[in-house]
C-alpha cells in the first residue's frame, strides 16, 4: 500500500465549481486599471454624496503611496492595470427571487443555494459581481428596525449613519488594499441593528465573482446597538479563470456595549485569485465579537480578522480554518488587541495542507498598560497531508501590561500510517480515511457553523482534496 | 476460511516471522499464544494488510482468494477484522459517524440512519456501554477497557467472517474481560472464526479455542487443543522455549 503515490493520486477532476454564465453586464468600466478618473466614474455612477467621493479619491492617494506588502505571501505577480475596478450587473436589485434573472438563478441552483436559502434563510443579501442582485429582509426585522441592505442602498437610504462609522475602524490609510478597497470599493452589505434587538436568524449573504479580471471589492459595515445581537455569514464559491483575479474586501464591526456579533465566513476562491480582505472589530464594554472564518481556494489568502477590545470585559474569538492545496498559500490567522481592563480572547487556527500547499499562521496578540485581569489564549494546529506540505507559524505577542494571563499552543500532525490503517481496516477507502481526519480535524470550527454551512465546508474541503489540480 | 503457508514477514530488513503456516476452518476459534517479542502482533497487522510490513515469502489466502495485493480496506470488504492492541485516535470524529462509515462502506446496502441507530444502540447495549460514548470522539481520551471494548463494539457492527484479536485481553480487568469475551462469543457460529492472540491463558477460560498454538520465535512450534493452554499456564513460557527453544533450533 505505498500512501504517498494514492494521495498524489486522489482524482484529477476539474475544478468543480468553475462554471460561468455568458457575462451580459449592465455597465463596466471602460477600460482596465485604476486612476482618479476611474474612481469618480464610479462615484458619479452610483450618484455618491460628495465625501464619499473625497473619501474615495484620498484612499487612492494612500493606494499608490503605499509599497505592496512583501511580508506576507507572494504579491509579485499582482497587476492592478489588468483589473476592471467596477462592473455592475443588473439596473435595479430584485427584490424577490423570481426577479433574479436566469443565468443568476442558474449560478445559484450550481451552487445549491436556491433551497437553503428558502427553507433555512430570512434575509438574504446575494452579491453578484460587483452589485447586490437581490435581497430580502424578513418584516418583524425592519418593525424592530434593523437595517439589512447593501451598502450602496444603505449609504444612500442611511447617509448619516453611514458617514458615522465607514472607514472609522479600518481607516484608508490603514494598508495598502484597505486603500485599494476605499477606493473602489462597490457593493457589501451594511447592517445595523437598534439597542436590544436579537436576530436569531443568521443574515446570509453568498458572493460570487463572475468576470475575468474583476476585481471585487465588497465593503460591508456592520453595527450593533448596545445589548443587540446578530449573527452574519457570507459564503463565496468564485469560477475558475485563466488570469489572476483579485478579491479585495474590507469588513467593519462594531459592537456596541454588551452587544455580540458573529461573522462566519466560508470562502472558496477559485485557484488563481488573490484573497486579501482586511477584517476588524471593535468590541466595546462587555461586549463580543467572534470571527468564524473558512479560507479555501485562492491562490494566496491574506486575511487576519482582527478584535480590538476597548471597554471592560469585552470579549473577542477567532476561529479560522484553511487548506491549502498545490500550488496555494493560505496566510491567515487573527489579531486581537486588549485595550480594556478584563478583556478576554481565544484564537483557534486550523490549518490542512498537502501538495505544495503552504499554509501559514501569522497573529498578534498585543495587550496594553493598563488591560489588566486580561485573558488570552492563542491554539493553532497545522495538519499535513503529505511530505512536501508546508506549514510555518508566526505568532507576534506584545504585552505591556503584568497582571494578565496569555497562553499559546502550537501542534504539528502529520496523517499518520497507524491511523490510516486502522480506518481503512473498517473498509473505508484510503480517500475516505483522510477525508475522514481531515473533518475530525476542523470539527471544533465546524460545529460553531450552523449545520448547512459545516456540511458545505466539510464538502468544499472534500472536493479541494479530490480536485487540486496544481 | 483462512490458509496461511509459508508466511515469512520483515521490517526495516529484519525478519519477524520466519516460515509459518496455519489453517483456520469456518467456524473455528483458534489461540495463538506466546511472549513478547514472538512476532504476534506482526502476524495480526500483516493479516489485515498493514503496509508497513515486507512479506518477503508465503501466501496469505482467506476464503480462497489470495489477499497479498489487497488493501486493508478490500480485506474488511472481504469479511476480516482486526481487533487493535493500540487503536489509534481520531480526533474530532465521533464514535457514531465512525461506526455509521465503516458499516456502510462494508456493506452492499446502506443502512438508513433509524436502522444505523437501532443497530449501533443494540451492540453497545450487549457491550455495556453508555449510549453516550457514541458521541465521544474515537478512542480520543478513551481508557485502555473503553478502547478495548470500542473494539469490540465495531466487530460486531461489521459482523466479519474473520475476527483477528490482537491482545484484546491485555491491560483489561475481569469485569471487561468477561464483556469482552461476551461480544466475541455473540458472533460465534458456523458461519464465524477467529483468532485470539494473548500472552495469557485467562481470556481463554470466557472464549474457548478450538485449537491454541504456540508461538515462539516467529514460528508456531506446537499446536494442540484447549489443554495445550492449560499445560502452559501451569508450565510457563520457560517451558516451551526449553521444550521448542529458539537458540537449539538455528
Amino acid at each position: 500500500m505505498p500512501e504517498d503515490k494514492t494521495i498524489q493520486e486522489l482524482g484529477l477532476d476539474e475544478y468543480k465549481f468553475g462554471f460561468h454564465d455568458p457575462e451580459d453586464y449592465f455597465f463596466k468600466t471602460p477600460r482596465k486599471g485604476i486612476d482618479p478618473e476611474i474612481v469618480a466614474m464610479i462615484s458619479k455612477h452610483k450618484d455618491e454624496p460628495e465625501w464619499m467621493l473625497e473619501f474615495r479619491l484620498k484612499a487612492l492617494e494612500s493606494f499608490f503611496e503605499k509599497p505592496t506588502p512583501t511580508w506576507g505571501g507572494d504579491l509579485s505577480e499582482m497587476d492592478f492595470d489588468e483589473i476592471y475596478y467596477y462592473i455592475r450587473p443588473m439596473e435595479n436589485q430584485g427584490r424577490t427571487w423570481d426577479d433574479v434573472p436566469e443565468d443568476i438563478k442558474n449560478t445559484f441552483e450550481k451552487l445549491g443555494i436556491p433551497q437553503a436559502e428558502r427553507e433555512s434563510l430570512a434575509g438574504v443579501g446575494a452579491q453578484y459581481e460587483s452589485e447586490v442582485v437581490y435581497h430580502s429582509l424578513k418584516e418583524e426585522w425592519e418593525k424592530s428596525g434593523v437595517i439589512f441592505t447593501d451598502m450602496d442602498s444603505g449609504l444612500r437610504e442611511h447617509e448619516d449613519v453611514v458617514r458615522e462609522y465607514f472607514g472609522k475602524t479600518i481607516p484608508p490609510d490603514d494598508n495598502k488594499f484597505a486603500a485599494l478597497n476605499s477606493a473602489v470599493w462597490s457593493g457589501g452589505s451594511f447592517v445595523y441593528v437598534p439597542p436590544g434587538v436579537h436576530i436569531d436568524i443568521p443574515l446570509q449573504a453568498y458572493f460570487r465573482i463572475n468576470a475575468e479580471n474583476m476585481g471585487q471589492f465588497e465593503r460591508t459595515l456592520i453595527i450593533a446597538d448596545e445589548g443587540s445581537s446578530v449573527h452574519y455569514i457570507e459564503g463565496c464559491t468564485a469560477p475558475t479563470y485563466t488570469s489572476n483575479s483579485l478579491h479585495s474586501a474590507v469588513v467593519e464591526l462594531i459592537a456596541k456595549p454588551n452587544a455580540r456579533i458573529r461573522y462566519s465566513t466560508i470562502q472558496n476562491w477559485s485557484h488563481n485569485t488573490y484573497n486579501l480582505v482586511t477584517k476588524r472589530g471593535v468590541a466595546h464594554e462587555n461586549a463580543t465579537i467572534e470571527w468564524v472564518d473558512g479560507n479555501l481556494g485562492s491562490k494566496l489568502t491574506m486575511k487576519y480578522p482582527a478584535v480590538y477590545l476597548v471597554g471592560e470585559g469585552a470579549r473577542g474569538e477567532i476561529l479560522s480554518v484553511a487548506y491549502a492545496g498545490d500550488g496555494q498559500h493560505q496566510d491567515a490567522g487573527g489579531k486581537v488587541v486588549h485595550a480594556a481592563p478584563n478583556t478576554s480572547s481565544l484564537i483557534t487556527s486550523k490549518s490542512i495542507s498537502k501538495g505544495t500547499g503552504r499554509s501559514t499562521y501569522r497573529g498578534l496578540l498585543k495587550v496594553h498598560e493598563g488591560a489588566v485581569g486580561s485573558k488570552s489564549r492563542v491554539e493553532c494546529d497545522a495538519l499535513l497531508l503529505d511530505e512536501q506540505a508546508r506549514t510555518d507559524t508566526y505568532p507576534y505577542i506584545e504585552i505591556e501590561e503584568k497582571k494578565v494571563n496569555t497562553e499559546h499552543e502550537a501542534t504539528v500532525s502529520k496523517v499518520g500510517e497507524d491511523q490510516l490503517f486502522y480506518l481503512m481496516s473498517r473498509g473505508l477507502s484510503e480517500e475516505a480515511a483522510i477525508a475522514m481526519v481531515v473533518n475530525g480535524f476542523i470539527e471544533p470550527i465546524a460545529k460553531e457553523l450552523p449545520l448547512e454551512y459545516a456540511i458545505e465546508l466539510n464538502r468544499l474541503i472534500q472536493m479541494e482534496m479530490e480536485g487540486s489540480v496544481g | 476460511m483462512l490458509n496461511i503457508e509459508g508466511l515469512r514477514i520483515e521490517i526495516d530488513g529484519q525478519e519477524i516471522v520466519k516460515g509459518l503456516d496455519m489453517e483456520v476452518g469456518t467456524g473455528e476459534i483458534h489461540a495463538i499464544m506466546g511472549p513478547n517479542g514472538s512476532g504476534k502482533s506482526t502476524l495480526s497487522n500483516v493479516l489485515m494488510g498493514h503496509p508497513r510490513y515486507d512479506v518477503t515469502a508465503g501466501s496469505i489466502t482467506f476464503r480462497g482468494e489470495d489477499v497479498f495485493e489487497l488493501e486493508a480496506d478490500e480485506r474488511a470488504k472481504l469479511g476480516m477484522f482486526l481487533a487493535f492492541q493500540y487503536p489509534s485516535e481520531v480526533p474530532g470524529v465521533s464514535v457514531a459517524n465512525f461506526l455509521r462509515t465503516a458499516v456502510n462502506s462494508v456493506r452492499e446496502k446502506e443502512l438508513s440512519p433509524m436502522e444505523m441507530y437501532k443497530l449501533i444502540q443494540e451492540k453497545m447495549k450487549i457491550m455495556q456501554m453508555d449510549p453516550k460514548f457514541a458521541e465521544r470522539y474515537l478512542n480520543e481520551g478513551f481508557s485502555g477497557g473503553e478502547k478495548k471494548r470500542n473494539e469490540i463494539l465495531q466487530m460486531l457492527m461489521l459482523e466479519p467472517k474473520l475476527a483477528i484479536m490482537d491482545e484484546t485481553d491485555s491491560g483489561l480487568d475481569i469485569d471487561a474481560l468477561q464483556v469482552v469475551a461476551k461480544g466475541v462469543n455473540e458472533l460465534r457460529g458456523p458461519e464465524f472464526s477467529a483468532i485470539v492472540i494473548t500472552h495469557y491463558q485467562r481470556i481463554l477460560r470466557y472464549i474457548e479455542p478450538d485449537r491454541v498454538h504456540v508461538m515462539l520465535d516467529g514460528r508456531l512450534v506446537t499446536s494442540g487443543g484447549k489443554e495445550l493452554a492449560d499445560a502452559l499456564e501451569e508450565k510457563g513460557y520457560d517451558w516451551v522455549r526449553q521444550e521448542f527453544g529458539a537458540g537449539t533450533h538455528s
